[in-house]
């Protein structure tokens, strides 16, 4: 049996320190220690001779022990750290990756371009206190043009170039050559003070070309409330525009006719380059419209405007080819 | 409509100033200038030359070869593909090394072996004109001695400019330059008048000569005549010629030209007769005869109706169509002498209607149509068509024929200051108003706080305070109308119908899926191609044949759409679109049953993967108790496919496209492919979520396969997993089938992952044994399912 005494002790800690900073693996470092520390280690069999001792040296070599003891806890746990991170290391090593070769796809679907500007426009609009109405495509001559105050003779009617539909008698149901059917649905149907926009297909004999489509969209605003002026209607357009555009766009309002509204508008955005661009009509709308649809003109007075959303999609990418807009070849619907 | 600066001046001389603001003045005054052009500029290098020899090329059929003398006095040869001109008529010429407007340089070139030395020039190719069917003929308007001249100088033509205005349906004042010059003086405020057009009668009284009655005043305000005599038919002078080119009108002869020019220049057409060709000089207004006929000037005959307006001779026959297009039986021609003067006041509507029946509009009526002035103007236009003859050399007789029918009601409106200044949002005095109103010829007369407005005759479209409104508005200035936006207090938003189906689009494109928006149009037979009945409604006046009938369902479209793309090298697409179908009017009905459709196709899916996007539309809309049942939709696979019902109502079908279906539209492979009544969906039941406790109890997890008849839907099976699994059963799926040999011929195996769980306990084995063996019962007992 080995004797108890600080030599024995140095010892054995220079020989279990020396078997934990020589061990390889965790493996042998756990049986390094268990060989110094285990239940059956010499330190172990140190610490039953304590008993033996009277009590000045029991706690002597009792704290000589503890310290022994402790100083190759460690070691070991030192040593544990140096082989994790060692191991660590390694692993890390074998898992390298090239982040490049990896070509795995997450695949996006894409709005159409239609969608995204109609989106923004009834977003803009919904801010400033309108609700989005709808329609339908086909119409009636009622709802396209004589409710519109535009009279089978009317010269404008010629100039819609109205697509008709072989239902009822000739020319009396046809593809609506715009929005403002919905007008005259909405103010039926429901009592002022009424504030709606009213997004759309909307159709015309014009041969498909670089910058026409016989099916394209358009949006429609009316206002009918107590007061509405022309004002309103030109403070509305710059307020939109300014939302839409940005707010160094300026508007203006030039005269001009439509059946519909009186007085009547065409409506100009400037350019970067401060021309201007015609964006659409509007006006105040016709006492006529309002009476055809039961709303008395001299109590109740509004506005209307309206204008091209294709247009829009056209002038922010600057497409130039509008068939594009119905063509969906994926390479074109992919790029937004 | 066009206007030359000079003859603006004519009526208002003030008008000054940089054409571009002049413009910018015209666009605010509703005039919207189209085009600016600068004109008598001539171009370098364009002579006067006249033509000295034509003769065939020897080698080409479309051109011919011409001998010019540009001003040396020797043949030039040039090759020309114009026809109209003779020998000795005087042309503009461009010489070697001429840079055109266009940009094109003249050079000395070989056509065909025979060389060209320069180039004979069209009205619009030297910006003179709108005319480029042929070389303009200069003859009568310049003189041999300015051979070689600049072509600006051989014309007298000084500097001008010339705008293009848009002229609106209610603009029938601003059909003429006079006007024009009217809006554009009281824009400036700058003085306007009619220079005094006169002439002096000759002998000889018009009652003996011709005679006009009006039998329907409905149709013909007013009708003046006047019969001219001596007339020579030739080329008019250089000034007028070139003004009526400038406006974009060919000269034509001497009559017809001053004819052109009085309606440019006052808006007042006008119709001549051969007074010779109306016996008696007897003219007749009425409506027409159903079925009459007549041949027109464009030597076309015209089969009339009774909606339509003529002019008749003495005996009745119709020689002109009222205020469209004259008749080619008294057609003024070289050897005509008697003129007999026509100008009217025809009843808009009713022009209108016929221009569109006849489908045959001409400068006159599109000046009619809007109504033309029906008060002293034609008189004024009278003496002026008078002056220009006269100094050509005609006379006319003493008297003017003056016949009048039912003329507009020129009783004064009342209009309210108050109600103007609430329209516009402005704060107009009634003095300011009035004197807007009396620069642009209303009449005003204040009394007792409103204003009596008498509408000049020359603005038929005003009927109306609100149109009297607009006019004060225009003079005013658009721009000068204070902005506000309106003080209600509406909330604005979506529907909820409107949201979702942003949420549709929105979980379709999450899911990868492109959106498409091919136009709603299909040709004839695609339907059927499609595997669907054809009752598509048709268009009337189709653009194209190919875009004449309308979808009744989204599966053509897509097809095309997959098929443009593949053709593309673009194969594996997945799209959805969601749009109007217009399906048959239901009885009763008008207008189409048009509802709002989503489809999805996936190019190189399956019905598997179709039905996987239902699902999703499923759990995204909590759709509630969604069905597969077995079917054979029009067009889809029949084994592959089935209807889809949502609640108990059918809303579409799920499956795949009939491999024949999409080997018509040129697509290769399987499609998978959806569609639902998008509208009947979203408006029903859906969405609604309720709370379910998270469990915080263990669940156990099994998966039991089955073995099963192939014509059981594995959705009925699901059905009776989750009824026999009680609330115990908190999540069931489908993970894998098997089809094998060993299993049976009619069998698949169907094998589901099921979860038992509760909330206030973890089951015991026992439970979960009992719950697991009544599933096996029920599978056993309703399908003739055996656990495998």
């Amino acid at each position: 049996m080995t004797e108890l005494t600080q030599e024995t002790l140095s010892e054995l800690q220079v020989l279990a320190e020396a078997a934990l900073t020589s061990s390889t693996n965790l493996d042998e470092l756990s049986a390094a220690e268990a060989e110094a520390l285990g239940k059956k280690s010499a330190l172990t069999g140190l610490k039953k001779q304590l008993g033996g001792l009277e009590p000045e040296q029991r706690k002597e070599f009792g704290q000589l022990i503890n310290a022994t003891k402790s100083a190759i806890e460690a070691t070991a746990a030192a040593r544990r750290t140096e082989l994790a991170q060692a191991a660590r290391l390694v692993q890390l090593e074998e898992e390298r990756l090239d982040l490049t070769e990896l070509r795995e796809e997450v695949k996006r679907g894409h709005y159409h371009l239609v969608t995204q500007a109609r989106d923004r426009l009834e977003d803009v609009f919904v801010a400033m206190g309108f609700k989005v109405a709808e329609g339908p495509e086909v119409e009636t001559a009622w709802y396209n043009f004589e409710a519109l105050n535009i009279p089978d003779w009317h010269p404008a009617r010629g100039s819609f170039d109205t697509i008709f539909v072989d239902l009822g008698e000739p020319e009396e149901v046809m593809l609506r050559s715009h929005t403002s059917p919905v007008q005259i649905r909405t103010m039926e149907n429901q009592k002022p003070p009424i504030y709606i926009v009213a997004p759309g297909r909307t159709f015309r004999t014009d041969v498909a070309d670089a910058t026409h489509l016989p099916a394209f969209n358009q949006i429609e605003g009316l206002v009918i409330d107590r007061g509405i002026t022309l004002g309103d209607l030109a403070g509305t357009i710059d307020a939109f525009v300014k939302a839409f555009f940005g707010h160094d766009v300026l508007t203006r309002l030039r005269p001009s006719y439509f059946p519909f509204t009186e007085p009547s508008a065409e409506f100009d955005i400037s350019r970067a380059d401060g021309s201007w661009l015609e964006l659409g009509g509007c006006g105040m709308v016709h006492p006529n419209v309002l009476a055809n649809c039961g709303i008395d003109p001299d109590e109740w007075q509004g506005f209307a405007f309206g204008f091209g959303i294709d247009r829009l999609a056209v002038m922010r990418y600057q497409l130039d080819d509008i068939r594009e807009l119905v063509n969906n070849d994926v390479r074109f619907l992919r790029q937004f | 409509m066009k206007v030359l600066l000079s003859w603006l001046r004519e009526f208002a001389p003030d008008i000054d100033g940089d054409p571009v603001e002049l413009g910018e003045k015209l666009s605010g005054l509703g005039l919207a200038v189209e085009e600016m052009t600068v004109t008598g500029k001539g171009v370098d290098g364009v002579v006067l030359a006249k033509v000295l020899d034509l003769r065939p090329h020897p080698d080409a059929d479309k051109i011919q070869l011409v001998d010019v003398d540009a001003g040396d006095g020797e043949a030039l040869q040039v090759a020309c593909g114009a026809f109209n001109m003779s020998i000795g008529d005087l042309i503009p010429f461009a010489t070697v090394g001429t840079v055109m407007p266009n940009g094109m340089e003249i050079g000395r070139r070989k056509l065909r072996g025979e060389w060209s030395n320069g180039m004979c020039c069209s009205a619009s190719e030297l910006g003179l004109g709108d005319d480029h069917d042929g070389i303009y003929l200069l003859t009568g308007q310049a003189d041999d001695a300015k051979l070689g001249s600049p072509i600006n100088e051989a014309l007298g033509l000084t500097e001008d400019i010339l705008w293009d205005l848009e002229v609106n349906a209610n603009r029938p004042d601003a059909m003429s330059v006079a006007g024009v010059a009217r809006d554009l003086a009281a824009g400036l405020g700058i003085p306007f008048a009619f220079p005094e057009f006169s002439f002096s009668e000759a002998a000889g009284d018009i009652a003996d000569s011709a005679k006009v009655e009006i039998l329907d005043p409905t149709l013909c305000g007013r009708f003046l005549a006047r019969v001219l005599r001596n007339v020579e038919v030739g080329t008019s002078p250089q000034w007028l010629s070139s003004r009526i080119t400038a406006l974009g009108m060919r000269p034509i002869n001497s009559v017809v030209d001053i004819s052109n020019y009085v309606m440019l220049e006052l808006g007042q057409p006008n119709h001549t007769y051969d007074l010779g060709l109306v016996p008696g000089g007897h003219l007749r207004v009425r409506r027409a005869n159903e079925g009459e006929t007549l041949t027109t000037l464009d030597d076309v005959e015209r089969t009339l109706s009774s909606i339509d307006g003529v002019i008749a001779n003495g005996v009745d026959e119709a020689i002109g169509i009222a205020g469209v297009m004259g008749g080619a039986s008294t057609e003024i021609s070289g050897t005509t002498t008697d003129v007999l003067l026509e100008m009217a006041w025809w009843d808009p509507p009713s022009i209108s209607r016929t221009v569109k029946r006849l489908n045959l509009p001409s400068e006159a009526s599109v000046r009619y149509r809007r109504g033309a002035d029906y008060g002293e103007n034609m008189d004024r236009a009278m003496r002026r068509f008078g002056q220009l003859m006269t100094e050509a050399g005609a006379t006319i007789d003493a008297g003017q024929i003056d016949e009048r029918g039912d003329t507009p009601d020129r009783t004064p409106i009342k209009v309210r200051p108050a109600k103007v200044n609430g329209l516009l949002g402005t704060s107009l005095s009634t003095a300011e108003m009035t004197d807007h109103l009396e620069s642009i010829g209303f009449g005003t007369a204040e009394v007792g706080g409103t204003i009596d407005v008498t509408i000049p005759t020359w603005r038929w479209d005003t009927q109306t305070e609100t149109d009297v409104a607009e006019e004060v508005a225009r003079m005013f200035g658009y721009e000068n109308i204070v902005r506000t936006v309106p003080k209600g207090e509406e909330a604005g938003g979506l529907t909820a119908y409107q949201v979702d189906r942003r949420l549709v689009r929105e979980t379709l494109v999450g899911a990868g899926l492109d959106e498409t928006q091919p136009m709603p149009f299909l040709a004839p037979g695609d339907l059927a191609k499609a595997g669907l009945a054809e009752h598509g409604v048709t268009l009337s006046n189709p653009i194209v044949a190919e875009e004449s009938v309308l979808r009744t369902s989204l599966l053509p479209g897509q097809l095309k759409t997959i098929a443009y793309n593949q053709s593309h090298r673009s194969g594996d697409v997945s799209l959805f679109e969601i749009g109007h179908i217009y399906l048959p009017p239901n009885d009763g009905e008008l207008l189409p049953d048009e509802r709002e459709a989503l489809a999805i196709a996936l190019a190189g899916g399956d019905a598997t993967s179709a039905v996987a996007m239902l699902d999703l539309l499923e759990s995204v809309f909590t759709l509630p108790n969604v069905q597969l049942r077995e079917a054979e939709p029009a067009g889809l696979h029949p084994t592959r496919s089935a209807d889809v019902f949502i609640a108990g109502q059918k809303r579409g079908e799920v499956g795949e496209v009939d491999p024949a279906v999409a080997e018509a539209f040129g697509v290769a492979g399987r499609v998978g492919w959806i569609q639902l009544d998008l509208g009947a969906v979203l408006e029903g039941p859906h969405g609604r979520r309720n709370y379910r406790r998270v469990s915080k109890f263990p669940s156990s997890d099994i998966d039991l396969a089955f073995v099963v008849p192939n014509d059981v839907p594995a959705a009925s099976v699901q059905v009776t997993i989750n009824k026999a699994g009680s609330d115990l059963l908190v999540d069931c799926r489908l993970f894998d089938t098997y089809r094998g040999e060993s299993l049976g011929a009619d069998v698949r195996s169907l094998t589901y992952s099921l979860r038992l769980q509760a909330t206030d306990r973890t089951l015991t084995d026992d439970e979960v044994g009992q719950v697991r063996q009544s599933i096996i019962d029920a599978v056993a007992k309703n399908h003739n399912g055996q656990l495998r």
